[in-house]
């Protein structure tokens, strides 16, 4: 059963298309995850799902409802944890649960029940007299997680659940998130920048400048690289790339004086190479491929790049200072 | 059904207004404390300089009903400004997403800035006896009814204002800028009986300026002379009463608008 459906989507901000012609599906019980750098539309994409935003173009369906025409009944379907903080920090954590009970209207006898039920399963139910304020981002991070399951959602939207947490903490998360899906068939449509959590997800879609690039399980889409990954540091890089082209017919990626290769397979390629090879080569390493491959290898680019780093760490900073 | 749903949801906001407000006991002690200081220091100031024989009335006396008033006005403004915070802080976004009317938003809000004040203008009302004000317990339906809808006009005032701003700092700058001269011609510092034509105009579009006129009427008649009270007073107590519930309703309507636009 499909709980979300997504047809020709298309965002536009006054010029800049921030969502370009997407279409997708989400099965239910499944972590769908969206995997993407900064400003590529991971919170456009989700802000329209929940009829935060509305599109320019396109149709929505979630749970059946259509995003335009059935607003209150989509967004009764839905949990949603913000990539902002959205807690009331000065009422306790009880006390921000029950306001979102009632807001989506649940009944006094199954609030009671739900509370207990998602307090412990965040592990937060011994601190639910607590102020919020008093939490640490982590904290406020699960507590969210349970107000958005309290009202029964048949879809749980995480923005980007672990950004600014320190990383025990975020596997840490992952551990609830994993647990939501086994235990509660919970279907679960999450954005990330962490190659590393874009592994948990059934299938993935990675995005770039609106735009799906890859659309596959983490294993395929690693796959589609085409095998190994060789890593070769050399003080003549542009040398050593343009020896590749001609001799080997490969196409390799240059990251900071780094030559990338993807190669079917690796084991019995790097005897042939060595024996040929005539630039200098000081390091060579092989590994098989992990989604930062599959994201240079879609877009030429690595996720993360040098200009990315500042401005991910003022996000982190700034998203610190409010909470 | 879609009543009560809407009535429910406005209920939860209006309780997490009033949670808010009670835990936050430095707002409460300053909002109570600064009326007080307002009576206190005008009061003995200017007692001396005006001749008591004027209204037949002792200045603090004349002072007391527009310090409630101004108390009511800044608590019922304050309150909204939460609007611009929970936006600020993401906390409307949680608002905006559940599956509720924009209208229940808006109620509740506005109820819940109205509770407050109220019950902040009840409290100051407690000081009468010892100004030694004589109130006749008949007086205090009236007395709270009028606390009620002064607060109400100026909560919606407030949230149309919150709705139609862009950052928190314009909002508050936006906020000193009325509140000075609301305050300051509403009549309850002097009469307005006696002022030149623009301050008239301004006192006639200015809400405040009815309810300190309507509370002075009703907390002062049995001080002060029939006679005396009319020098002082605008309007008969229902047309003040008439001009708040009008400018209420309207403003509540914009207010509803613009946050429905916005959002
Ligand atoms: N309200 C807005 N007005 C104009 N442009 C916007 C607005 N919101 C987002 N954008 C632009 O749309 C693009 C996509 O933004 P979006 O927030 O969806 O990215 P994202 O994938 O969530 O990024 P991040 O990882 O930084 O959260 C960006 O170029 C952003 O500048
Ligand atoms: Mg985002």
């Amino acid at each position: 059963m499909e709980v979300i459906k997504v047809k020709n989507l298309v965002k536009k901000y006054n010029g800049l298309t921030a969502v370009d012609h997407i279409s997708f599906s989400v099965e239910k019980g499944e972590i769908f995850g969206f995997l993407g750098p900064n400003g590529a539309g991971k919170t456009t994409t989700i802000n329209i799902l929940s009829t935060l935003l509305a599109p320019t173009e396109g149709e929505v369906y979630v749970n059946g409802f259509n995003i335009l025409t059935q607003k209150d009944r989509v967004r009764k379907s839905i949990g949603l944890v913000f990539q902002d903080p959205s807690l009331d920090d000065r009422l306790t954590a009880e006390e921000n649960l029950y306001f979102h009970a009632k807001l989506y209207h649940v009944p006094h006898d199954d609030y009671q029940k739900r509370k207990e039920e998602v307090l412990r399963l965040v592990e937060l139910w011994e601190r639910r007299k607590d102020i919020v304020k008093t939490f640490s981002g982590g904290m406020k991070r699960r507590l969210e997680i349970a107000r958005g399951l309290i009202h029964h959602p048949a879809v749980l939207f995480l923005d980007e659940p672990t950004l600014g947490l320190d990383p025990q903490t975020r596997s840490h998360l992952w551990e609830y998130i994993l647990k939501l899906k086994a235990e509660k068939q919970m279907t679960i449509f999450m954005t990330t920048h962490y190659m590393n959590e874009a592994e948990y997800c059934d299938r993935l879609i990675i995005i770039d400048y609106g735009k799906i690039v890859g659309f596959d399980t983490p294993a395929n889409l690693k796959k589609a690289v085409g095998g190994d990954i060789i890593i070769l540091e050399s003080p003549q890089p542009q040398q050593l790339k343009q020896e590749l082209a001609q001799k080997y017919a490969l196409e390799a990626k240059e990251e900071n004086g780094t030559i990338i290769v993807e190669i079917g397979n690796g084991k019995t390629f790097l005897p042939r190479l060595f024996e040929e090879l005539q630039t200098r080569v000081t390091s060579v390493s092989l590994r098989e491929p992990t989604l930062d491959d599959v994201f240079l290898h879609l877009t030429g680019r690595k996720i993360r790049d040098e200009e990315a780093t500042p401005l991910d760490w003022m996000r982190q900073h700034h998203f610190r200072r409010r909470r | 059904m879609e009543f009560r749903k809407t009535l429910e949801a406005a209920g939860a906001i209006w309780q997490r207004e009033f949670i808010r407000y009670w835990r936050d006991k430095t707002r409460i002690i300053s909002t109570i404390v600064q009326p007080l200081m307002f009576l206190i220091i005008f009061g003995t100031g200017l007692k001396s300089t005006l001749a008591r024989g004027n209204f037949g009335l002792d200045f603090v006396q004349f002072m007391f009903p527009g310090i409630i008033a101004m108390s009511i006005m800044s608590v019922s403004f304050f309150s909204t400004i939460s609007t611009v915070w929970d936006r600020e802080f993401g906390f409307l976004k949680e608002i905006l997403v559940a599956p509720i009317s924009r209208v229940s938003i808006t109620v509740g809000k506005i109820l819940g800035a109205v509770t407050i004040a109220s019950i902040q203008g009840f409290l100051l009302l407690l000081l009468a006896p010892i100004l030694k004000i004589r109130l006749h317990p008949l007086s205090f339906p009236y007395l709270i009814s009028f606390m009620i809808l002064v607060a109400f006009s100026l909560a919606s005032l407030g949230l149309l204002i919150a709705s139609l701003m862009k950052t928190t700092e314009s909002f508050g700058l936006m906020m000193q800028l009325l509140i000075f001269p609301m305050f300051f011609i509403s009549g309850a510092f002097f009469p307005l009986t006696n002022v030149p034509w623009w301050m008239k105009w301004l006192a006639a579009i200015n809400p405040l300026s009815y309810g300190v006129d309507a509370l002075r009427q009703i907390l002062l008649q049995r001080q002060a002379t029939g006679k005396a009270l009319s020098l002082v007073s605008l309007h008969p107590v229902a047309i003040n009463a008439l001009f708040l519930l009008v400018f209420s309703v309207i403003i509540v309507m914009l207010a509803a608008l613009a946050f429905n636009k916005k959002n």
